[in-house]
């Protein structure tokens, strides 16, 4: 089974984005997708309905989504590996332009729009950094010389990622995320998944730099996938 | 407006000139929207051709223009497939905006970017790897000044540039900085530009050019005429000596009311029905 981590900030066009992986690997892939939120999400009873795809999603609630995200990762795997998905498609509620929820064996996804300004890739960086590739959405509402400007303040946070420029409504430039997403190797050890970078600086057992994905690994606020009402609801 | 008022300096288009004059752009058909395969086997734009796009709203002109610019390969909701000299691109040209020569100005040109006008076009002459940054501001900064009534200057900020302002300088970025040969300009007549100087100043710098357009001069004065209907091309039409008789006419009733639109928006008041008359008269 592959692994795609899908982040990048609110109302960019993620889900827009999953939804063309899944079409392209509906057939070959049985796709399996896990939307992370923070108060209410609905894209989960949207695809769901429109592929008839397994499908869940994780309020965090009280907590930080990508904190949420981590700890019900292994058990999202568990899931989806129980459901005999080749791929595993994971979107983040994209608040926290500082942690980046992309992991080890996992390809990482870092969507953008064309639309939220020049400096927005700079404001986003470490998002952009530890990505595999950056989808730029929202392309047909800005001139090609803006396009170009734009892949230019990309390429000054990380100048090697692979840059894709798309309209994700009709999903113009996707094939070569699909490509990608193709030639991504397999998850081989799920144990040994960790994040990719350094969490900032903080006081849960991830703020503080424990990188082992599943609430196995941590102590104080917890949670697995399977109880998804028990969270902290502060005093 | 005497054309030759327009060409700011021989130099500027003698340097907007491509020397890659070499590419062939095909089209493929694909289907439209009832899934029938579209009216015509391929079609073949060669350097320095010039098209227009006609039909009515919804009938698919900007989608066709979209798979120009976007290098379909039969994965866009027409199917169509976009050769370039012969051959599909390569992923590098495809992927890269920055080596793929076409440029396309859309009907909702905005720029987002919270920068000034000098400041932007620096970022793009740098990305186009091009040199004398500076020549080069102040040369496309006047060549969007030949094409728009209202100037604009280098410490304007984008976001509050005009939609015409927004187009001109599009346009004189993508002849000048962009330099790529091939211009799709989606209604470039509804920005309020100089449409003359525009097809002028293209020619000069022998561009291959694409309009979609609802404007007649611009639809008459191109070498050929693809027509479209339920998001399909059904017709490519090569207009015959009778059409080219038109323009002229068509260019004299263009400036008449060209005038009058100046006159209005200057705050004159417009003579009687009479006298409007006698002006349209004197057309005829």
């Amino acid at each position: 089974m592959k692994l795609a981590i899908i982040a990048g900030p609110a109302s960019v066009g993620k889900t827009a984005v999953a939804r063309h992986i899944i079409r392209e690997f509906r057939d070959s892939s049985n796709p399996a997708y896990v939307k992370i939120d923070v108060v209410r999400a609905f894209e989960d009873e949207e695809l769901q309905e429109e592929f008839g795809i397994a499908t869940r999603k994780v309020c965090s609630g009280d907590l930080c989504p990508d904190h949420t995200g981590i700890m019900v990762l292994q058990d999202a795997i568990s899931w989806a590996r129980d459901l005999e998905s080749d791929l595993l498609i994971v979107e983040s509620a994209g608040l926290c332009l500082r942690c980046t929820p992309y992991t080890t064996q996992a390809f990482g996804i870092a969507v953008l729009s064309a639309v939220s300004g020049s400096n927005s890739p700079l404001k986003m960086a470490p998002m952009i950094a530890q990505a595999d590739m950056a989808v730029v959405t929202k392309t047909d509402l800005v001139s090609q010389a803006e396009k170009e400007v734009f892949r230019e303040y990309i390429k000054a946070v990380a100048p090697s990622i692979d840059i894709i420029e798309t309209n994700a409504i009709q999903g113009t430039g996707m094939r070569y995320l699909m490509k990608a997403i193709a030639a991504f190797p397999d998850i081989t050890n799920a144990g040994e998944i960790v994040l990719r970078g350094a969490p900032p600086l903080g006081v849960c057992t991830i703020c503080v730099g424990k990188k082992e994905i599943g609430w196995q690994h941590h102590f104080g606020v917890i949670r697995p996938l399977e109880e998804a009402d028990n969270i902290y609801r502060g005093d | 407006m005497p054309l030759s008022k327009l060409i700011c300096g021989r130099a500027i288009i003698n340097s907007a000139m491509n020397p890659d004059h070499g590419s062939l752009i095909t089209i493929l058909p694909g289907t439209n929207r009832t899934g029938e395969k579209e009216g015509f086997d391929r079609i073949i734009i060669g350097p320095g051709d010039t098209l227009s796009i006609v039909g009515p709203t919804g009938s698919g002109k900007s989608a066709f223009i979209n798979d120009i610019e976007v290098l379909a390969q039969a994965d866009t909701i027409t199917g169509r497939k976009i050769l370039i000299n012969g051959a599909p691109p390569s992923d590098d040209v495809a992927r890269d905006p920055s080596k793929k020569p076409i440029a396309l100005i859309t009907q909702n040109t905005r720029v987002i970017a919270d920068l000034n006008v000098s400041r932007f076009l620096e970022l793009h002459i740098k990305a186009r790897r091009q040199t004398h940054i500076k020549d080069l501001i102040t040369s496309t900064i006047a060549l969007a000044n030949e094409f728009t009534g209202e100037k604009l200057t280098d410490s304007m900020r984008m976001t509050a540039l005009s939609g015409g302002q927004t187009r001109a300088l599009m346009i004189a970025d993508a002849i000048l900085i962009g330099r790529t040969p091939i211009l799709l300009l989606d209604e470039v007549e509804n920005a309020g530009i100089f449409k003359e100087r525009v097809i002028a100043c293209v020619k000069e710098c022998k561009k291959t050019v694409i309009f979609v357009t609802h404007d007649p001069y611009l639809a008459l004065s191109t070498d050929r005429r693809i027509v479209m209907s339920n998001g399909a091309v059904v017709k490519v039409l090569k207009p015959g000596t009778e059409e080219q008789k038109m323009i002229a006419r068509v260019s004299d009733i263009d400036s008449f009311l060209w005038n009058l639109r100046e006159r209005i928006r200057a705050g004159d008041l417009i003579g009687d029905e009479e006298s409007i008359r006698e002006e349209i008269g004197a057309l005829a």
